[in-house]
């Protein structure tokens, strides 16, 4: 039986805003195993990115239970949640957050460096040629387009070394042409190296290609 | 890949606002390094120009002491008379070990400065003079060829700045008297250098003040016994007697007001630009809130980040110390111009004297100063909890 990445158990998430409680996550119970490769689909505010910070280990839980890579993370404090996701997840965002002073393979130098395998600069050029940017290594962020962007922070997570892949819209921000490259690659990674990557996204295209889609409403998981 | 290197290029990435804060941190320096420099620069001039006159204590006539001390540094001494007895009388106390009797007189001569006019200084003086100065040398000619014979030994810098050789003439202006150069000094470092010496009776004898003198010098064979021979000189009338480690002290008494306005200026200087190096990075810190967010997600612990935005401040204030040295360097020479325009006297010698280990103090102050001023900013951005910092930056 596959190993499970993320098991939580009436995980639940609540904002307070003025004098109101925000119920982000409702008790969700979500099990996903190793080698998945999962879609959360919702409207906005359905919850998707509340509960893809979770599993993150970026955001603190209000009640429930979470594991994330058999490891209960459900009481830790920020100072402890960092070694959880320091090489164990790899994080893509909508808008790519590259750091913009820093060229292609820098970028992947440094979260390398944080992850605390530094990588030699050979091997990070081969993952950069791998997902196709072997000629932009030394390319600042400004100088690329925005589908090299994602594929450089896909890269970046990939130096990381992670057990598995988190990504927040990470099509959003770019064309029909571009999103399906981005896609592609995820299949790649994840049908040939067994990579699990979990996608929050709109983009229905890209949610019927995952094995496994999450419909979230309310912050209740609606399907499954 | 390592903190240094990126702390680097995320100053590079604002470079019009990181070069205004070096040049804040640099000005700091600069004048915190000048004002050292001329702090230990003035007291070494004025301590070797004192040493240099030879003598440990100067007999002159009465008068303000902060006037005859000044004037007897700018010349040898206060422009008042007294006996020549006196000089006479003194000559014979067993504990002195050499004595030199000095007359000096300035002269208005129109034409110097380059036609804006100026003061000659001339002194007579008598061969004991060159006893107590035994590093004055000739650099060519010799002594006078007797006590009362029209001849000039020339300081380095009168006669360079006269151009004059050993056998030319010069007049002294007013008096109408012309004197055969017969002797020019090596440079000393001191006054004597702008100074035209004359025999002393031919001194007395052109500027009319028969049996005068400005003062006496003194230097006693054993230098403990300075209290008790000014003691006996006390009751002796007209006179007074100034030591030279007084006349230091009253000097430096002179500047010290000066000093603590100057000091004050840069250490405002100094806590003005550590609030600017605070805010900066500081600013810095918040415009890349997400940034930091982004990188925390991706495995930077507190410790990382805290370091990264230390070592920014740091490298900021280095920079900055190591621009300001190069500023205080070059720029001495025009802060020792304006000091010496501005200050009541001011020795010969290097005012400023900007040694390697004040630089070096200079650069490790400002490292210091980044060490403090990045506490609070690297405090900031280490304490950013990284789903607030992602979703504030959006």
């Amino acid at each position: 039986m596959n190993e499970l990445v993320v098991k939580a158990e009436k995980l639940t998430k609540v904002y307070k805003l003025f004098a109101e409680d925000i119920v982000a996550v409702n008790n969700v119970d979500l099990e996903i195993s190793s080698g998945e490769f999962v879609s959360v689909m919702g409207p906005s505010g359905s919850g998707k990115t509340t509960l893809l910070d979770m599993i993150g280990c970026l955001d603190g839980i209000t009640s429930g239970r979470l594991e994330i890579l058999g490891e209960d993370v459900s009481m830790m404090k920020e100072s402890r949640l960092v070694n959880v996701r320091r090489g164990k997840i790899g994080f893509i965002f909508q808008d790519f957050s590259l750091i913009l002073s820093l060229t292609a393979l820098e970028n992947l130098q440094l979260a390398s460096y944080f992850a605390g395998n530094s990588h030699r600069r050979q091997k990070l050029i081969a993952l950069l040629e791998k997902i196709g940017l072997g000629h932009r290594v030394n390319h600042l962020p400004k100088q690329l387009s925005g589908g090299e962007k994602q594929r450089v922070a896909i890269a970046r997570a990939l130096a990381m070394e992670p057990k598995f892949l988190l990504a927040d819209e990470p099509t959003g921000h770019l064309d029909t042409e571009n999103s399906q490259e981005i896609l592609n690659v995820f299949k790649r990674l994840n049908q040939e190296e067994g990579l699990t990557i979990i996608v929050a996204t709109h983009d229905q295209k890209l949610g019927s290609q995952t094995k496994r889609t999450i419909y979230l409403r309310d912050g209740k998981i609606v399907s499954q | 890949m390592n903190v240094m290197s990126v702390a680097y290029k995320n100053l590079k990435r604002k470079r019009i606002r990181s070069a205004l804060t070096i040049g804040g941190v640099a000005v700091a320096v600069a004048v915190l390094v000048s004002l050292m420099g001329f702090d230990k620069g003035y007291q070494e001039s004025l301590t070797s120009n004192i040493d240099k006159m030879g003598y440990q204590l100067l007999i002159t006539a009465k008068g303000c002491p902060y006037e005859a001390a000044t004037l007897m540094l700018k010349g040898g001494g206060g422009l008042r008379y007294m006996e020549q007895d006196i000089y006479k009388k003194i000559q014979r106390d067993s504990r002195i070990d050499k004595i030199t009797p000095q007359l000096v007189s300035t002269v208005y001569d129109p034409d110097r400065q380059q036609g804006q006019g100026g003061f000659a200084m001339y002194m007579g003086i008598t061969e004991s003079y060159t006893e107590l100065k035994p590093w004055s040398k000739f650099k060519s000619g010799s002594w006078f060829s007797s006590e009362t014979a029209d001849e000039a030994i020339m300081g380095y810098e009168a006669a360079e700045v006269e151009q004059r050789l050993v056998g030319d003439k010069i007049f002294v202006p007013n008096i109408n008297k012309v004197l055969t150069v017969v002797g020019i000094f090596e440079r000393t470092g001191t006054q004597d250098d702008g100074v035209v010496f004359l025999p002393l009776k031919t001194a007395q004898q052109i500027f009319s003040l028969p049996n005068k003198l400005t003062g006496v010098g003194v230097k006693l064979k054993n230098i403990h016994e300075i209290g008790n021979f000014e003691e006996d000189l006390y009751n002796e009338p007209g006179i007074q007697i100034i030591s030279m480690a007084q006349v230091r002290g009253t000097i430096l008494n002179l500047i010290s007001s000066a000093k603590v306005l100057a000091n004050s200026v840069a250490v405002i200087a100094i806590f003005i630009a550590a609030i600017g190096v605070l805010n900066t990075i500081l600013m810095s810190v918040f415009e890349r809130t997400r940034e930091i967010g982004v990188m925390k997600a991706i495995g930077a612990s507190r410790t990382d980040v805290f370091r990264l935005i230390w070592t920014e401040t740091i490298l900021v204030c280095a920079f900055g110390g190591i621009l300001g040295s190069v500023l205080a360097l070059l720029g001495s020479g025009v802060v020792e111009y304006i000091l010496k325009t501005i200050l009541p006297y001011a020795p010969s010698g290097q005012l400023v004297l900007i040694e390697p280990n004040l630089l070096f103090a200079a650069f490790f102050g400002a490292i210091v100063l980044g060490i403090i001023s990045g506490i609070y900013p690297a405090w900031r951005a280490a304490s950013m909890r990284p789903v607030e910092a992602i979703r504030t930056g959006e």
